[in-house]
C-alpha cells in the first residue's frame, strides 16, 4: 500500500464514521481550540504558562469526579449525587485528621471508603428495587449533603493542617521529573505501535495503514510534549495533574481491555442481551456505581487540598453539574454504551477554559454559567444528532 | 397423537435408521386455562433443517421455549443423542449443546463483531488478565470465513451492519460454542430479499456441517427453499408432517389452517 492510498483510506474511514455518527472526540477538540482563540484574542495573558499551569491545576478534582460519571454513563445512567459524595468524603476526612487526630493517611482512606459505600448502596437500591437511577442518587444527593451538615457540625469551617494533605494539590514536581515521565510514556507508545502490529501480524490478521498510525502517534507525541514545554515554563509539573492522568490512563485501560470493561459497554449498549451472554447486568452496574461514589469522594479530598479547607459549601454549586458537563462535552454518550475516560480531561479542559478565560475577563458567574451552558447544550445536540445518525446508517 | 417412540410419518427412509439429535416426547405445557401444547412429539436429526409451521397461537414458539429451557414442559420427556436429559432451564439446555437464536438478536449495537461473538466468553491472556484481541479476532474471523458470512470488517461496531449481516452474526455467535442444535425463531423478517437470501444461505450452511436446525417462519415461501421436514403445529398439537421434496405448498396451508385438501394427511 503507497502512502498516499493509505492517508486516502484513512480519510475514508473517517469520512464513514462521521456519516454514521461516531464523532468521538473530533467535537470537542475543535470547541477547545475554538475557545483557547476566542480568549487568547480577548486577552493574551490566557495562553501564558502561567495560566495554563493553573488551568491544569484547577480542573484535576472535578475530572477526577468526572471519570466516575463517564463510568456511570456508559451504562446509559446517572449519578447526580457526586457532588455531595465529593463533600461528605472530604469533610469526614477532614474531621478524622484535624478533630479526631487521625494520621493522614487513614483519614484519606475513610472518606474514600465512604464514597465507596455510599455508591454501593446506590447501585444495591437501582438494581434491587429497579429505581431510576436518577431518582436514587438525586435521594442520595439531599442525603449525602445532609450527613456532609451533620459531620462539619457547627462550626462549619475546618481548616486543613497536616502537611500531607496539603501537598497534593499544591506540590510542584521540576521540570526535570515531567520530561522523563513525557519520555517514557511516548516511547511507551511508540512501543505499543509496534507491538500490536507484531502481535496482529503474527496472528495472521490484516495490519491498517502505517500513515494513520503514524498520524496519531505523531498528534499524541506532539500534544504531549507541548503541555509538557508549557508547564516547564512555569512552575513545574503539578502533582493534583498526575494524579488525574494516572486515574484516566487506569480507567481508560480498565475499559478497552479488561472483561470487566468490556461488560461495562456491554451493559450499556445492551443490558438484555448483556444478561443473555450470561454477564452479571446487576453486579455491573452496582460495581460502577461503587467506582463513581470512591472517585467522587477521592476528588473531593483533592479538591479540598487545593482549598485547604472543607466548609458547607464543599461539593455544592457547580460541582455536580461541571462533572456531568464535562463528561458530555468530552464526548461520552448520554445514552449508553459509547464514550472515553478521555472526554472527563477534554471535556474539564473546554470547562475549565471557560471558567478560567471568563475569570481572566473579570466576567462575572452570570455569563460563566450561561457560556457553560450554552456549550453543555451544544455537545449534548451533537451527541443526539450523532445518534440520529446512527440510527439512519444501522437500518 | 398416534405416534409411538417418536417415530413420525413421513421420515426420510434414509434418517429412519438414524437417532435425532434432539427428540421431545409427549409435551405437554398449560398456562393457566390455556393448553398451549398437548402431547407434542418432535424430534431433529442432525445434518437437518426442520421448518416448524402453523398460526399464530398455534404453539411454535412454546415449543421452541421448552427446547432452550425458558419454559418447563407439565408432562413429556426431551431426550438428546439418545438419552433422557434433564432440562430445567437454559443453561441446561445450553450446555447441551442447543444454541438460540433470538428475534431481536441480542446483539450489543455499540460493540464490534469480535466483541459480540465473544460477549460474555472473552479471552484473556497471561499473566496479566487483558483481553487476547488477536486470538479474539483470529478464530472471529475463521468463523465467519466458514459459514461464508460477509462482513468487511470484524472491528466494525455491529451498528453499521446490514440487517442480514447483523442476523448472521447473531446465527454465527450462536454456533460458534460447540452448538448441535440450533433454534431460529423468524430468522427472515423484517429483512430484504438480498439479506433474506443470505441467511437462508447461512442455514443450509448450518445443516451442512452436520448441525440440526430448527427454523420457525411465517414465510412458506422461504420453508420450502432450506427444510428437509415441514412440521405443522395446529392448536398446540402436531397435526402434520411433510418431507419438502413430496409436498406442495397447498398441502401445507392446507395443514396450518385445517381445511382438508391436497395431499394432507391429518393424524388426529
Amino acid at each position: 500500500m503507497t502512502a498516499a492510498q493509505s492517508v486516502r483510506t484513512g480519510l475514508e474511514s473517517l469520512q464513514r464514521r462521521v456519516a454514521s455518527g461516531d464523532v468521538g472526540s473530533l467535537p470537542v477538540i475543535l470547541g477547545l481550540f475554538l475557545i483557547w482563540a476566542v480568549f487568547t484574542y480577548l486577552n493574551p495573558l490566557f495562553l501564558s504558562p502561567l495560566n495554563l499551569t493553573n488551568l491544569m491545576a484547577q480542573i484535576a478534582a472535578t475530572g477526577i469526579v468526572s471519570v466516575g460519571i463517564v463510568l456511570v454513563l456508559l451504562l446509559g445512567e446517572i449519578d447526580l449525587s457526586v457532588g455531595s459524595v465529593y463533600g461528605l468524603g472530604s469533610a469526614v476526612m477532614a474531621v478524622l485528621s484535624v478533630q479526631k487526630g487521625w494520621a493522614i493517611a487513614p483519614a484519606i482512606a475513610a472518606g474514600v471508603l465512604t464514597g465507596t459505600v455510599i455508591g454501593t448502596f446506590h447501585g444495591f437500591f437501582f438494581t434491587r428495587f429497579r429505581i431510576p437511577s436518577f431518582v436514587v442518587t438525586l435521594a442520595g444527593l439531599l442525603t449525602w449533603y445532609g450527613a456532609q451538615l451533620h459531620v462539619l457540625g457547627e462550626k462549619g469551617t475546618i481548616n486543613l493542617t497536616d502537611p500531607t494533605i496539603l501537598q497534593i494539590a499544591n506540590q510542584f514536581y521540576p521540570a526535570s521529573v515531567g520530561w522523563t515521565l513525557a519520555v517514557i510514556v511516548v516511547a511507551w507508545l511508540a512501543a505499543d505501535l509496534f507491538i500490536v502490529r507484531r502481535r496482529r501480524a503474527a496472528a495472521g490478521l490484516p495490519l491498517g495503514g502505517w500513515a494513520g498510525a503514524i498520524a496519531k502517534f505523531v498528534v499524541y507525541a506532539g500534544v504531549i510534549f507541548g503541555a509538557m514545554a508549557v508547564l516547564a515554563a512555569d512552575r513545574g509539573v503539578p502533582l493534583s495533574l498526575l494524579i488525574l492522568l494516572a486515574f484516566i490512563v487506569g480507567f481508560d485501560l480498565i475499559l478497552t481491555r479488561t472483561r470487566f470493561g468490556r461488560h461495562i459497554f456491554a451493559v450499556g449498549g445492551n443490558a438484555e442481551a448483556a444478561r443473555r451472554a450470561g454477564i452479571s447486568v446487576n453486579g455491573i452496574r452496582i460495581a460502577v456505581f461503587a467506582l463513581c461514589g470512591t472517585l467522587a469522594a477521592f476528588g473531593g479530598i483533592l479538591g479540598a487540598s487545593r482549598l485547604e479547607a472543607v466548609n458547607y459549601n464543599s461539593g455544592t454549586g457547580d460541582t455536580l453539574l461541571n462533572a456531568i458537563a464535562a463528561a458530555v462535552i468530552g464526548g461520552t454518550s448520554l445514552f449508553g454504551g459509547r464514550g472515553t475516560v478521555w472526554s472527563a480531561l477534554t471535556g474539564g479542559l473546554v470547562i475549565g477554559s471557560i471558567n478560567n478565560g471568563l475569570a481572566l475577563l473579570s466576567a462575572a458567574s452570570d455569563v460563566k454559567f450561561m457560556v457553560t451552558g450554552g456549550v453543555l447544550l451544544a455537545a449534548v445536540t451533537i451527541d443526539a444528532v450523532a445518534r440520529q445518525g446512527r440510527q439512519r446508517a444501522g437500518v | 397423537m398416534t405416534e409411538t417412540g417418536g417415530r413420525p410419518d413421513g421420515l426420510p427412509p434414509t434418517a429412519t435408521d438414524r437417532q435425532p439429535v434432539l427428540q421431545l416426547r409427549g409435551i405437554s405445557k398449560r398456562f393457566g386455562a390455556v393448553q398451549a401444547l398437548s402431547a407434542v412429539d418432535f424430534e431433529v436429526y442432525a445434518g437437518e433443517v426442520v421448518a416448524l409451521v402453523g398460526d399464530n397461537g398455534a404453539g411454535k414458539s412454546t415449543l421452541i421455549k421448552v427446547m432452550a429451557g425458558i419454559y418447563i414442559p407439565d408432562e413429556g420427556e426431551i431426550w438428546f443423542e439418545g438419552k433422557h436429559v434433564p432440562v430445567h432451564g437454559p443453561r441446561d439446555s445450553a450446555a447441551l449443546g442447543i444454541a438460540t437464536v433470538y428475534q431481536d438478536l441480542a446483539l450489543s449495537d455499540n460493540l464490534d463483531v469480535v466483541a459480540n461473538l465473544y460477549l460474555g466468553r472473552e479471552e484473556l491472556s497471561s499473566p496479566l488478565p487483558l483481553l487476547s484481541e488477536e486470538r479474539m479476532e483470529q478464530r472471529a474471523r475463521e468463523v465467519l470465513k466458514t459459514l461464508d458470512v460477509k462482513i468487511p470488517n470484524p472491528r466494525n461496531p455491529v451498528a453499521a451492519l446490514s440487517g442480514g449481516q447483523r442476523q448472521s452474526v447473531a446465527v454465527a455467535r450462536s454456533v460458534m460454542w460447540k452448538a448441535k442444535v440450533v433454534l431460529l425463531d423468524e430468522p427472515t423478517a423484517a429483512l430484504g430479499v438480498q439479506q433474506t437470501k443470505q441467511v437462508l444461505e447461512l442455514v443450509l450452511r448450518l445443516r451442512h456441517q452436520g448441525l440440526g436446525v430448527i427454523v420457525i417462519s411465517h414465510n412458506l415461501a422461504n420453508v420450502f427453499e432450506v427444510a428437509d421436514r415441514i412440521i405443522v403445529m395446529r392448536l398446540g398439537r402436531r397435526v402434520g408432517t411433510f418431507n419438502r421434496a413430496e409436498s406442495s405448498e397447498q398441502a401445507v396451508v392446507g395443514a396450518i389452517t385445517g381445511a382438508e385438501f391436497g395431499k394432507f394427511k391429518p393424524q388426529e
